[in-house]
């Protein structure tokens, strides 16, 4: 960007007077959404969390060319196995009582599989885990929440009842129910032609699509998406409360207008700032819940490699092994800070009055 | 006030309703029952076993005689009312209030040391944090906070362990019991919940520090020390107070993984391994239980506004 643009548009962001520029022949319009890629481009740490996310996709998408081994190849025989850089770095004296491997850049689990490749393929249980969560709380949340808030008066105060008693349950005890339910009652081999079936096989399909075995994505993404929504949808009522009353609404209502036409075009771009931030800092959570659920062995099923249950297995052999617990659980940490990093800053540009605000 | 603490108090009443209904429902859905075992048993043995436990009543009558509304076959009304969780099915000598009596502590134990973390480190990280606005304090603990953020305690905890347990050798790598051992389960559940509270209170600090009535306090001649904890931090403190409530309850849910992980034998333990052992009483009573802890703190932070900011009404 030359120096003249970057002039332009702090200009029209109203910056001038901060930086002394005041050049009105270069002034340039844009618009908020202009504005806010700008200034998230100047974020270092947005970008960088941007960037990391991109490689993460990248790498979940390409797993099968980018890891080393299928997630299920490995040799039971070489079980626990450890190359030789490792055995200098850990704590312990690891070379004692184990194998020295180096077919493994990060060691081998208890089946003798390579870690890096398991860590590598954890992308595709955890990605798709964090936008399908995404997604269904955009969908779900912000149709909810938009009906609430725009019809507002006994409609409102139902629709919201139900969510303060959603709110009450414990979701995390919640999802656990709902997995255990989902997990076998539409998991294993199901007699053609039930409800059950037809689930069962959509759940094949979701796997075959991810490129996973077995790992029961679908009731993954059902459990996360029934408890997802709630906290959008009642960003997004809020939102729509103050905004209805605004006259540019009134306007669209004067000449004719139907609802949907003004929730749509006139209410929800006005809305989709904070909802953005409140949706990208909300997919940590999802990602989490499935390494909980994962951990807890409610989540994806083996042979699928979650970190989740990578964790747990390391975590059992943490004594002996801690690179089993170590590499998986610095996948996650990676992946949470980059859309941590990518929500502060989305937050940040969409609304610089917010700066470093919670 | 206490019109506002009633009218909440009795919304809680169909909100515990439809948890239990929900949670009785989708406890029966789950195919299998708790006396399925590899071995079939005789049929007559099995119709028995059914029959002590009630579970050959209709699915309405099991719950009404649950919750406590109806008389159980044996003739008495024992249920959540009277605060009789029942018997666990699965392990035929205790009722679910003496698993409770046992498992529970500990896992409030570890709740409470983990709110005491959150508190303790993510407060004063917070003020700090915001009266030496961007200075190199401010940077750090916001650092840190997003750290904390980011990382979740399922990594924290394995870590802790690396570090402080198998490397140094200062702590326990797991177990319960001492001073000792609470500290890295209460660390590892702490952090993230301290770094969601330094980044509140800094942001709630930065907006209360430029009010008038700080001005004013200052024009008086107070301290700075009065100014900051008797004026600013009382009001800084109402958006931490509205997270309090519904962290306690995750931390304490939260629990379940790191129970696993240290191996502490809380009650988060205890429900995974009922899930799948079908013991109902157990599932339902446990979720029960939260749910009604969750409603209670919530009313309580509610509550807690009045007292440290007058200006908000109950209507």
């Amino acid at each position: 960007m030359t120096k003249q643009e970057s002039a332009a548009r702090a200009l029209a962001s109203g910056r001038a007077d901060a930086q002394g520029l005041n050049s009105e022949n270069q002034q340039k319009v844009t618009n908020l959404w202009q504005d806010a890629i700008y200034r998230l481009t100047r974020n270092r740490a947005a970008v960088l969390g941007l960037i990391l996310i991109v490689l993460l996709v990248l790498m979940s998408a390409f797993a099968h060319v980018v890891a080393p081994m299928h997630f299920t190849a490995g040799d039971a025989a070489l079980n626990n196995a450890v190359p030789l850089w490792l055995t200098k770095v850990m704590p312990g004296h690891m070379e004692t009582y184990t194998q020295i491997s180096d077919i493994y850049p990060l060691g081998a689990d208890y089946l003798g599989r390579d870690l890096l490749s398991r860590v590598i393929y954890g992308t595709r249980v955890s990605l798709p885990v964090g936008f399908v969560g995404a997604l269904t709380a955009l969908l779900i949340g912000l149709i909810y929440g938009s009906v609430s808030g725009y019809y507002g008066g006994k409609v409102d105060n139902i629709m919201m009842r139900i969510v303060d008693i959603m709110y009450a349950f414990p979701t995390m005890l919640l999802i656990i129910l709902l997995m255990a339910f989902f997990k076998t009652s539409f998991g294993g081999n199901q007699e053609p032609g039930t409800a059950a079936y037809t689930f069962n096989q959509i759940n094949r399909a979701v796997d075959g699509l991810l490129g996973l075995q077995g790992g029961g994505m679908l009731f993954i993404f059902m459990g996360i998406g029934v408890t997802a929504w709630m906290g959008i949808a009642r960003l997004a009522r809020g939102q729509i409360l103050s905004l209805k009353e605004k006259e540019f609404v009134e306007a669209s209502h004067m000449i004719g207008a139907r609802d949907l036409r003004i929730i749509v075009r006139h209410i929800l771009p006005n809305i989709m700032g904070p909802i953005l931030v409140a949706i990208t800092l909300n997919i940590p959570t999802y990602i989490t819940t499935e390494v909980f659920l994962s951990f807890i062995g409610l989540g994806v099923d083996p042979p699928t490699p979650s970190w989740g249950s990578m964790i747990s297995d390391g975590s059992r052999a943490i004594r002996s092994y801690p690179n089993q617990v170590l590499f998986p659980s610095i996948a996650l940490a990676i992946t949470m800070f980059s859309f941590n990093f990518l929500g502060d800053g989305l937050r940040d540009a969409l609304d610089p009055r917010m700066k470093g605000t919670s | 006030m206490s019109r506002f603490i009633i009218r909440r108090l009795i919304w809680t009443i169909p909100v515990i309703l439809f948890i239990s209904i929900v949670t009785f429902l989708l406890v029966h859905a789950v195919p299998g029952g708790p006396f399925d075992t590899e071995k079939p048993r005789p049929a007559e043995i099995q119709a028995n076993l059914m029959k002590h436990y009630g579970l050959d009543q209709p699915l309405w009558k099991q719950y009404t005689d649950y919750m406590g509304f109806t008389r159980n076959p044996s003739g008495d009304y024992a249920g959540i009312l009277q605060w009789d969780f029942g018997p666990s099915i699965t392990q035929r000598s205790r009722t679910v209030n003496e698993i409770f009596a046992a498992h529970l502590p500990v896992s409030a134990t570890l709740g409470v040391a983990a709110l005491l973390i959150a508190v303790g480190v993510g407060v004063p990280l917070g003020i700090i944090a915001a009266l030496k606005q961007n200075s190199a304090w401010d940077y750090l603990s916001m650092a840190l906070a997003i750290v904390g953020v980011s990382v979740p305690s399922i990594v924290i905890g394995p870590i802790l362990i690396l570090v402080f347990a198998l490397t140094l050798g200062w702590l326990p790598v797991a177990g319960w019991g001492s001073f000792k051992h609470i500290l890295m389960p209460s660390l590892a559940l702490g952090l993230s919940s301290s770094a969601i509270i330094a980044r509140l209170t800094r942001a709630s600090m930065l907006q209360v520090i430029r009010e008038d009535y700080i001005r004013t306090a200052r024009a008086k001649g107070l301290s700075e020390k009065v100014v900051i904890v008797r004026h600013a931090l009382k009001n800084a403190f109402i958006p931490v107070a509205t997270v309090l409530g519904p962290m306690f309850a995750a931390l304490v849910t939260g629990t379940f993984v790191i129970e696993q992980i240290f191996a502490i034998p809380g009650l988060g333990k205890y429900f995974i391994s009922s899930i799948t052992n079908r013991d109902y009483s157990v599932v339902m009573g446990t979720t029960l239980l939260y749910a009604l802890f969750l409603v209670a703190s919530n009313l309580f932070v509610d509550v807690t506004y009045a007292f440290l900011d007058p200006r908000i009404q109950f209507e």
